[in-house]
């Protein structure tokens, strides 16, 4: 049961429409077309129009590329449909390339038969041979196997705005909406979403305002009224479960997921943190909700916004720091001062291609290893990898639960895909959601600052301030209850020991393994992170067809579900697709001793359900 | 803050821990763990409200014999730590100990950064001009050509002048004493801890293991008064025996003068700690020509970082009232029923 869509701008149905039950869309074109907004305007679009969604932007980590060059070429893929989905899709169903470099380096993924629309006067000879070809491709022939529409966009958008005293160059930022308009209307997509937009967008300009307006609804009106297109399409919505939804990215729901988390542990929120792709959205956001009693600390490098962090987790805070790979090597050393101080700190690294600069706007998972065992001595950290955009929500919940119950550092591991990627998420009910409880010990009577839970092994958390608790706490080793500096052999072994089992304990927070398919079988895929959508449709596509295969996706990475050796073993085979060269999978064969295998993939972008799918069928041959 | 009554005062006792202290016997860590000691009772706020957080380095030990809330941190962060920990909770009196290693070598980005931004923590810098707890290598601060195990050649490097670099930070309280002034020292203390802002004070301290006798033209009897310059605000630079010397000013340049024979007092530079000119002028006096200035370089008020961050979070939460429903919901809603 789903509510109809918004109602579409232009009400005058002249064209039939053809109806499609999922459809792959990318807008491609120069960093300075404006294709993100595109992109994501569409996106919302799509969401409001009821359909299940899932979005892949890509683009250059340089701000400006030369304009019109292949380097500068920036795209964003909506998977849209009318039923559930769980990839932006592998294949295009039609493409909007703004100049021949975003042709060039994209129809190689556009379908046979594919709808393929493009600028036409951007197909000129300056830009073609900055694109490297040697023939305009609209003429030569080299496109017969999909359907080209040649559209003058930047004219129409120069007509539609010619009554302005704009200059040419603010027309010519405008086409990018004639476009969208476009394309909005060959779906049938409501643009009221994205006139509110502009409205806001634009608030201080209102001659941006109008002329961004006047444009996507020209092009909206040229799909009905040119000949070019003899139908529309039509995506209708998906059954999602009921609620009320809203689009939300993967570094979105983190920052809102930690402001809800200090909210309901009553406590402000104090995020350290410096600049790095794909993290700092996540610093902006949460810079801009002061009201929250949030605090952004923008350090001076990322040892200090870790370092602001534990401070304010000392002193009470829910204290969280953000970055990516780069930042995670010079965080290595005040983690491991969390876990022997045993604060509560939450480190989110959202993964991109490494090694070092590596790939900055590039999605990837190999800081797994980092993560578990990246720092010197015994030195045992929470794990926490979300599955989806939305579900980085949920994770910083969790996050900042386990780090504040079992006075520990949590890391997050997100990655370039999920920060950027776009997906509906349910709005939770906020009374539903669990408080988080923060209990500072103030009796001073039988304390010690080691004194631990029997339950959790965790140490009490008393904050500057208590009268009578006034105690010291470093990166020394400790003497296991007082906390006093000792170089004890047995007091060493002790406190390394109690410290690994405290961490290992917290396994019994994790529900049990859930196996999505069959509980036995010949095959079983294991993911983690940001793999799920893909590996989940190719399960899905494979159980249909009536193999036996299931899927299995952890959350929690350290420690690992209690139970998963025992499900893992239910199957003949286990299959570990990875963006890296795989490193759960080594941890799975070590802890289990059980003869998984890679597949792995390592380019900045993530799997094809097609790549998941070809290899459990090898697999399930062999 | 929350204020002690007289009858609640404490007593220097009340500030020492049951930790043996280890420092090397003879160190000038004792004399200013002391003197640190005498004064806290004098800040009129309870222990429990006072913080010390440490780097590493033997004087980073510092915490362990503090009776208050400590944190003996990781190299070189202490102010990285004291400033997350100040933003959120201003009511504590945050101090950050340090070394010249720990503070100007591998925490240097963090010292300057906190400097500037003003957070209102103390820094004590003891400045051994050594490596103490790595058993003797040259630090930051030592003269260029030290001889130790690290340098059997003598250290290529120049030194850093650590009053000039929190100067140059844009620091609002810059101070120096020295371990064994006693008197000195606690004064310096108590207006670094009335200072609103960060506080930098620099500690000459002598490490009498690995660098005997750094400061000891400073610090004998004998010679004290001819190489110690001590700033006080509003007053001439007077100094010597005889109060017989002085500084003057002249084409830019501070030179020495002998009062009665080249110049009188009216001639002397009168001390202004608000002055950010003669603050640096008197940073760079150093022997042999110059006595080295001890005392408040520099004070001056701005607002703190923390006060500022406060004010923006009033500002925001009286524009719009914190609503976690109306900030999950922003953006365009759908409903699926
Ligand atoms: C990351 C790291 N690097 C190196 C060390 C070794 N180390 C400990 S203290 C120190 C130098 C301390 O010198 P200083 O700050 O002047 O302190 P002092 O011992 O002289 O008081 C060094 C190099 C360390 N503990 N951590
Ligand atoms: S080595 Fe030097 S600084 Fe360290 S405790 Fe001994 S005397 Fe003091
Ligand atoms: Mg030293």
């Amino acid at each position: 049961m789903s509510v109809p869509p918004a109602e579409p701008a232009v009400k005058q149905q002249v064209k039939p429409r053809v109806e499609r039950d999922h459809v792959v869309i990318r807008f491609a074109g120069d960093s300075g077309d404006g294709m993100q907004v595109a992109g994501m305007q569409f996106t919302n679009e799509s969401a409001i129009a009821g359909n299940d969604l899932s979005t892949l932007p890509d683009f250059p980590a340089e701000i400006r590329a030369p304009a019109g060059t292949l380097a500068g070429v920036s795209g964003f893929q909506v998977n849209f449909a009318s039923h559930e989905i769980f990839t932006p899709g592998d294949d295009l169903d039609v493409l909007v390339a703004m100049n021949p470099a975003a042709l060039k380096m994209n129809v190689g993924d556009l379908k046979p038969n594919g709808i393929l629309i493009v600028d036409r006067e951007q197909f000129n000879e300056q830009n073609l041979r900055k694109a490297g070809y040697e023939s305009n491709p609209l003429e030569d022939g080299s496109l017969a196997k999909y359907q080209v529409y040649p559209v003058d966009i930047s004219k129409l958008t120069a007509l539609t705005l010619r009554d302005t005293n704009l200059p040419a160059r603010t027309v010519n930022r405008c086409k990018n909406f004639f476009a969208l308009g476009l394309v909005s209307w060959l779906f049938q997509r409501p643009i009221e979403p994205t006139q509110k937009w502009i409205a806001s967008r634009f608030q201080k300009r209102p001659e941006l305002v109008e002329a961004n307006q006047r444009v996507l609804q020209a092009g909206y009106h040229f799909g009905e009224t040119s000949e070019l297109f003899a139908s529309a399409f039509e995506v209708k919505p998906a059954r999602l479960e009921p609620g009320t939804y809203r689009n939300i990215t993967g570094n979105s729901a983190l920052a809102l997921g930690f402001v809800v988390a200090a909210r309901k542990a009553g406590r402000p929120l104090f995020l350290g943190s410096y600049p790095i792709t794909p993290a700092s959205d996540i610093l902006h956001e949460l810079a801009a909700l002061k009201e929250f009693d949030v605090y952004t600390f923008q350090a001076e490098d990322e040892i200090a916004g870790i370092g602001a962090a534990l401070g304010a987790a000392f002193g009470g805070a829910i204290a969280v720091t953000t970055t990516s790979g780069p930042g995670m090597c010079l965080k290595a050393e005040t983690i491991n001062l969390a876990v022997s101080v045993e604060l509560p700190l939450v480190i989110c690294d959202i993964q991109r291609g490494g090694p070092s600069t590596g790939l900055p706007t590039k999605t990837e998972q190999a800081d797994l290893l980092m993560a578990l065992y990246g720092r010197n001595s015994e030195s045992p950290v929470v794990v926490l990898a979300p599955a989806t955009p939305a579900d980085c929500f949920s994770i910083a919940l969790e996050a900042v639960q386990i780090a504040v119950k079992y006075m520990t550092p949590v890391i997050i591991l997100s990655d370039g895909y999920l920060a950027n990627g776009a997906e509906p998420w349910r709005l939770p009910n906020l009374e539903e959601l669990p408080d988080i409880r923060v209990e500072f010990r103030t009796d001073p009577r039988g304390y010690y600052p080691y004194l631990r839970d029997p339950m959790t092994l965790s140490r009490p958390w008393v904050i500057p301030g208590t009268p009578g608790l006034e105690h010291r706490i470093g990166g020394l080793e400790k003497e296991h209850l007082t906390g006093n500096v000792s170089y004890a052999p047995v007091n060493h072994e002790q406190m390394v020991r109690v410290r690994a089992r405290k961490i290992a304990g917290i396994a019994r927070e994790i529900p049990p393994t859930k196996i999505i398919g069959p509980s036995t079988g010949d095959l079983v895929v294991l993911g983690w992170g940001s793999t799920y959508g893909p590996i989940e449709a190719a399960v899905r596509k494979a159980q249909a067809e009536g193999k036996s295969v299931s899927h299995v996706h952890v959350r929690h990475l350290n420690p690992l579900p209690s139970d998963l050796g025992e499900v893992l073993r239910r199957f003949r085979k286990v299959l570990v697709p990875e963006m890296n060269l795989g490193q759960l999978v080594r941890v799975i064969r070590s802890e289990y001793l059980i003869d998984a295998v890679g597949l792995n993939k390592i380019q900045g972008l993530p799997f094809k359900e097609a790549e998941i799918s070809r290899r459990i069928e090898q697999m399930l041959e062999g | 803050m929350n204020v002690l009554g007289p009858a609640q005062k404490l007593t220097r006792k009340d500030f020492v821990t049951d930790q043996d202290v280890r420092w090397c016997p003879g160190c000038g860590d004792y004399a200013i763990l002391a003197q640190v000691q005498k004064v806290m009772p004098e800040l009129g706020i309870p222990r429990e409200n006072i913080v010390f957080i440490s780097g590493i380095g033997c004087s980073s030990r510092f915490p362990y014999y503090m009776n208050t809330y400590g944190f003996h941190s990781i190299h070189g962060r202490a102010p990285a730590i004291a400033s997350g920990l100040k933003i959120t909770r201003p009511e504590l009196s945050v101090w950050v100990i340090t070394g010249d290693g720990d503070g100007l070598s591998i925490g240097g980005n963090h010292l300057i950064h906190a400097l500037r931004r003003n957070v209102d923590v103390k820094i004590l810098l003891f400045n051994n001009r050594i490596y103490g707890l790595t058993k003797g290598q040259y630090s930051p601060t030592s003269e260029q050509g030290k001889v130790t195990k690290s340098t059997p050649y003598g250290s290529a490097d120049y030194p850093f002048n650590p009053i000039a670099i929190a100067l140059g930070a844009q620091a609002t309280f810059v101070a120096r004493s020295i371990d064994v002034e006693a008197k000195h020292l606690q004064d310096t203390l108590l207006r670094a801890y009335r200072h609103k802002g960060t506080a930098f004070v620099e500690i000459l301290q002598n490490c009498n293991i690995f660098n005997d006798g750094a400061f000891s033209s400073l610090t004998e009897k004998e010679t004290k008064a001819d190489t110690q310059l001590v700033l006080e605000h509003g007053k001439p630079l007077i100094f010597g025996k005889n109060r017989d010397k002085g500084i003057r000013l002249r084409d830019g340049k501070l030179q020495v003068v002998e009062l009665g024979q080249d110049a009188t007092e009216s001639d002397l530079v009168v001390h202004d700690e608000t002055d950010a000119g003669l603050a640096f002028l008197l940073s760079q006096l150093a022997a042999p020509d110059f006595p080295t200035p001890i005392g408040v370089f520099r004070a001056v008020t701005r607002p703190t970082y923390e006060e500022i961050v406060r004010g923006q979070i009033q500002t925001a939460k009286s524009r719009r009232p914190p609503d976690l429903d109306a900030l999950l919901r922003q953006g365009d809603l759908w409903t699926v029923s």
